[in-house]
């Protein structure tokens, strides 16, 4: 990479804090919407798993947390649709995609991180472990918007919703990615927080040394 | 001599502030109902644009069926508004060229449907049942409904209401339901006659039918549960 060249570009990140809040509102939301009908199964007999806590809940009741959750939605799914467009178009998608030569680079990454490795050298702006958690993470949002798709409209994309089993395991899936998302975030948090300040800037101002 | 600076790129400054703006926005109550309602209005719009009448829920096998035993009842306000059932009549009123009152007798001359379809209630459980009746679409032929009138209101026995698109409401699968798993239509389902929508959820398929009011343009009771902050549109 040219050292003038940020290491984020603008698109990326207006769309990765776009990201950021619209997954807490329809996460938050989403275990509202769960909450109206807490099971993966027949209404009758009724077989209820345990509610989420009220206070992870956002939106008051299902009414209220399908506003936040269709308004969001579709920031989410346009901030996607921009973001898949910009890296691929741009080439920069090489920088997160996770591709076959990254595989060997995941273990000593690992070790490393553990404190049983030595650091291993970088050359590029996300490591092969960064590039793995990345992708799927792009991949998890990815089935979250499809799926909910499939879920908000069964009968017009009825081809959207064959592929994952029918209507009620499409809604499995919708919940599972959540799951996944869910694993997702806390670790990244905690790599960012052991990053330390400038590389937490550096996804406000485009990194690359600038405060 | 140095030339001052200019402050670098204040309006990159300004830009930096944008989410800040967001957030002020979210927390602020009146402003936030005001965001999601638009997008909820967004969505409505979408879905009532790109609406394809072609397309139709899959229809079931008799095995596929879910047992009447097991198909919930979600009575909003009461399970047997007691209507009585030989003297109801359905008052069809509005943009319509026959205007009036109309007995069961009168609906039944139309052609029957059966129909083995999904429920889906917008707390996200379904269940496949087995609906007879005739198609909404036939009624408003019948009664000389305006061929360009927009919506079809719906009154309740009880406090209930409702209001369709009218694409929705021609949609062939759209009936006024009469009969469920071959049986007249019980009291807590909705007797004398409810809607099945299988393009729509739940709620919008309103039981204990009084009347129904062919209209352009939706006054502030737009449907009960709508009126609250459901979609308008429901549609699936």
């Amino acid at each position: 990479m040219p050292p003038d060249r940020l290491e984020h570009p603008a698109i990326v990140r207006v769309c990765h804090w776009t990201f950021a809040l619209s997954l807490l509102v329809l996460i938050g939301s989403g275990l509202e919407v769960f909450a109206a009908f807490p099971s993966f199964g027949e209404k009758l007999p009724a077989s209820d798993l345990p509610v989420p806590l009220s206070i992870l809940r956002i939106g008051g009741w299902l009414g209220g947390a399908l506003q936040w959750h269709f308004t969001f939605a579709w920031l989410l799914a346009t901030a996607t649709a921009i973001y898949f467009t910009y890296q691929v178009v741009s080439g920069n998608a090489r920088q997160v995609l996770f591709a076959r030569r990254d595989a060997r680079g995941v273990w000593p990454m690992v070790r490393y991180y553990m404190l049983v490795g030595p650091k291993p050298d970088m050359t590029e702006t996300y490591n092969p472990l960064q590039k793995l958690a990345y992708t799927i993470a792009l991949l998890l949002i990815v089935v979250s918007l499809v799926t909910g798709f499939a879920l908000y409209k069964p009968v017009q994309l009825s081809w959207l919703v064959y592929p994952f089993g029918g209507f009620r395991l499409t809604r499995v899936w919708h919940f599972a990615a959540m799951c996944g998302l869910l694993a997702f975030i806390p670790g990244h948090l905690v790599m960012v927080a052991l990053h330390g300040w400038c590389n937490f800037a550096g996804m406000w101002t485009g990194g690359r040394g600038r405060p | 001599m140095p030339v001052p600076q200019p402050p670098r790129s204040t309006r990159r400054e300004l830009l930096k502030m944008l989410p800040v703006a967001g957030a002020a926005v979210l927390l602020q109550p009146t402003w936030r109902s005001l965001v999601i309602a638009r997008g909820l209005a967004l969505s409505d719009a979408i879905s009532e644009r790109t609406f394809d009448a072609r397309l139709a829920a899959p229809p079931y096998a008799d095995a596929q069926v879910t047992p009447f035993d097991r198909f919930p009842l979600n009575s909003y306000l009461v399970d047997d508004p007691e209507i009585d059932l030989d003297e109801w009549r359905l008052e069809i009123s509005g943009l319509v060229a026959k205007p009036g009152q109309y007995t069961l007798r009168d609906l039944r001359s139309l052609p029957r449907v059966r129909q083995n379809t999904r429920h889906i209630c917008i707390e996200g459980w379904d269940v496949i049942g087995s609906f007879g009746g005739i198609r909404l679409g036939d009624v408003l032929t019948l009664v000389g409904a305006d061929q360009r009138a927009r919506f079809v209101e719906v009154m309740c026995g009880d406090d209930y209401y409702e209001s369709l698109d009218m694409a929705t409401a021609r949609h062939w699968q759209s009936l006024l339901c009469d009969e469920m798993y071959g049986r007249p239509l019980t009291r807590e389902h909705g007797a004398p006659l409810r809607l099945v929508l299988p393009t729509k959820l739940g709620y919008k398929q309103a039981k204990y039918i009084v009347g129904l009011r062919v209209s352009d343009a939706l006054g502030v009771k737009r449907g009960y549960w709508v009126d609250q902050g459901y979609s308008w549109y429901g549609g699936l």
